[in-house]
């Protein structure tokens, strides 16, 4: 599959995942949210822009519970555990918000 | 939540009423050819695939008698139709063990047997045409290897090694699995099916010690890379990533300061999970097990334990000698290969650890047997085991246990529904209907006995119900790492958890004081 904005078109692989990590921009990250049905607020974006800073350093999503603390560390206690997390990214904060991140989705017996 | 129904759980399994072809349309990703390259298979299907589909079967049939036997021995008696979990929760006819088998063996029959070769149409032969293949793809990955149906036919075939089989002949004209076979290449590439480079991993270890030293006050440790440790502990890299997983690696590593072990983690070998036996690739399977072999004798470690995962363990209790041994240059005092539940259990047994049971007092628990332990396992060297030792585990450490159904555990127990390289989201409607019998079982202790919480040894056990419950109206965090109990109800020395059962400490009658304390508390309550 393939998402397009304005006549450029970014492919992705069959669940929706860009293939070019390079080619992400924001306006991507919105439209693949729009995609899975959801609205990206400021929460959702600290927990995207999380992620890409963390995928920047070790070329792989941070573990659950590395984004839970962080997450918590950095915006507030109340946001710091997977409620939270599944209650922004209903499928998996692992899963569907690396994909608005643009980065590869997470494999293995997770 | 999604397009098809969850079944509807009542109060007895019913054999359902059969729908042909209702599953045909569930077929996972086909791997793209980076992937199946990666493993040094076709890209893509080749052009002459019903000749090298035939080719590859009879070398199967050359190198595993096992295959030809159980191709040969099915007399359809039938004892094997409704036992299958992803039958009992989708109802398709070609969910049935027998059935499943069938597609295989209609093939090898047309080419490998004088009645199939001459008169066909007598003993139900038949060409592997594209409509079969089809069949293949979709029906033997939808059978999770379980071996639930193996228990009950009379002569024992195995629709695991058929199935792993076809998936073998698959892969090997070009049409792989994504999930299983992108996996085997990150795998061989960064050391675990994850991907998780040794810098992130450093990273998630040094985090989860923070954890520990929070909750206890207590600098527990991860060790990684520690040439010469004592023992090298392999576990799932799920246990690194997610949840309840890695409550279960806090688990053994708090048994293990208990103990006062030497222990250590290998970035090198980061993975105890064996997807390759999922795909039937014998080549794959000692390729993936070489790295644990390799990475045991660099770090000069005397054993190896693993951690909590199903079918790593069936691989290293099973096949790792002849696949990769001898493991020579092990301490031959200890079992090899050991299970963190035989390590914890023996520690148990000789007094070496404090539990406060009370500690898991919220929580009533069930356990999930895990297929490949419970059907190709055994645990302390004694029949049963494998049964009997996470149990032990678990009733040390937690005051409320129930078991399931009789016909729901040990060797009859169900699969979670994920297992055998079938835990993808593209296949997430089979997953939820192949849960249905564990489900049943499940919510009948629930129901009557209150349980609030199953305890699982195995990486995709846990995922998978983490992901399935909620379709059935259970909590996800209802399903736990039995080391995740361990880990609750652990007393380390000096720990906060000690000064709150023993007071202060400052004194050698502190326990004593305190109960003196409770009493007088409870005078004046």
């Amino acid at each position: 599959m393939a998402y397009e904005i304005n006549g450029e078109t970014f492919d992705a692989d069959e669940e929706g995942y860009i293939t070019d990590i390079g080619s992400w921009n924001e306006g991507l990250a919105d439209l693949i949210a729009l995609d899975e049905k959801i609205e990206m607020t400021e929460e959702h974006w600290e927990v995207v822009n999380f992620l890409r800073e963390y995928y920047d350093e070790y070329q792989i999503a941070p573990a659950v519970r590395v984004l839970t603390k962080a997450i918590g560390k950095k915006f507030g206690k109340e946001k710091g555990n997977n409620k939270y997390l599944y209650s922004l990214f209903p499928y998996g904060p692992a899963k569907q918000a690396c994909k608005i991140a643009g980065l590869p989705k997470p494999t293995g017996c997770i | 939540m999604a397009d098809f129904d969850t079944p509807e759980l009542k109060d007895f399994l019913e054999t359902p009423a059969l729908c042909p072809g209702s599953m045909e349309h569930s077929k996972p990703f086909v791997a793209a050819p980076v992937h199946q390259e990666a493993l040094g298979f076709p890209g893509e299907l080749v052009e002459n695939w019903q000749e090298k589909a035939i080719d590859r079967m009879g070398e199967l049939l050359d190198t595993n008698r096992a295959l030809r036997v159980y191709l040969d021995s099915c007399v359809k008696c039938g004892a094997c139709t409704d036992k299958c979990h992803y039958f009992l929760g989708t109802g398709d006819p070609k969910n049935m063990p027998v059935a499943r088998q069938d597609l295989f063996r209609k093939v090898y029959r047309r080419n490998f047997t004088t009645a199939g070769k001459y008169v066909p149409w007598l003993v139900g032969a038949e060409d592997l045409t594209e409509e079969t293949l089809d069949d293949w793809y979709s029906y033997f990955h939808q059978c999770s290897q379980c071996r639930r149906c193996s228990v009950y036919c009379p002569y024992g075939i195995d629709t695991a090694e058929i199935s792993m089989a076809a998936r073998d002949i698959m892969d090997h004209i070009g049409i792989g699995q994504k999930y299983s076979n992108e996996i085997i290449g990150k795998l061989h590439k960064i050391g675990n099916n994850l991907g998780l480079p040794e810098p992130a991993l450093a990273n998630t270890l040094e985090g989860l010690e923070e954890d520990i030293e929070e909750e206890t006050g207590i600098a527990v440790k991860l060790p990684l890379d520690v040439q010469g440790a004592e023992i090298l502990l392999v576990t799932p890299s799920a246990d690194f990533f997610a949840e309840p997983h890695v409550d279960g690696l806090i688990g053994y590593a708090k048994v293990f300061h208990a103990a006062g072990a030497s222990w250590t983690i290998s970035s090198y070998a980061s993975e105890a999970a064996n997807f390759a036996m999922f795909i039937g690739s014998q080549e794959q399977m000692r390729e993936v097990a070489q790295r644990i072999w390799q990475a045991a004798r660099d770090l000069g470690v005397k054993r190896i334990i693993l951690g909590e995962c199903g079918h790593a363990w069936r691989v290293a209790y099973s096949f790792w000698d002849t696949l990769v041994g001898p493991f020579d240059f092990l301490d031959p005092a200890y079992p090899m290969p050991m299970h963190i539940c035989e390590y914890t259990d023996d520690l148990i047994n000789r007094e070496k650890l404090r539990l406060n049971k009370a500690a898991n007092d919220e929580m009533t628990l069930t356990f999930h047997d895990s297929c490949n332990v419970a059907r190709a396992t055994s645990m302390g060297g004694r029949p049963g085991g494998q049964f009997e030792i996470p149990r032990a585990v678990i009733k040390a450490v937690c005051n409320n246990f129930h078991d399931m159904a009789d016909d729901t555990i040990h060797e009859a127990t169900f699969c979670c529904g994920g297992g055998g390289g079938l835990l993808t989201d593209d296949l997430t409607e089979l997953r939820v209907k192949g849960a249905k019998p564990r489900m049943q079982a499940l919510n009948a202790v629930v129901e009557d006995h209150g349980v609030t919480h199953m305890a699982a040894i195995c990486a995709i056990c846990k995922s998978q119900f983490s992901k399935v419950m909620p379709y059935y109206g259970l909590e996800m965090d209802a399903i736990v790492s039995l080391h995740q109990l361990v880990s609750n109800a652990i007393v380390l020395e000096g720990s906060i958890q000690e000064e709150e059962l023993d007071g202060t400490g400052e004194d050698d009658e502190a326990g004593e004081s305190l109960e003196a304390e409770d009493e007088v508390a409870a005078i004046d309550g």
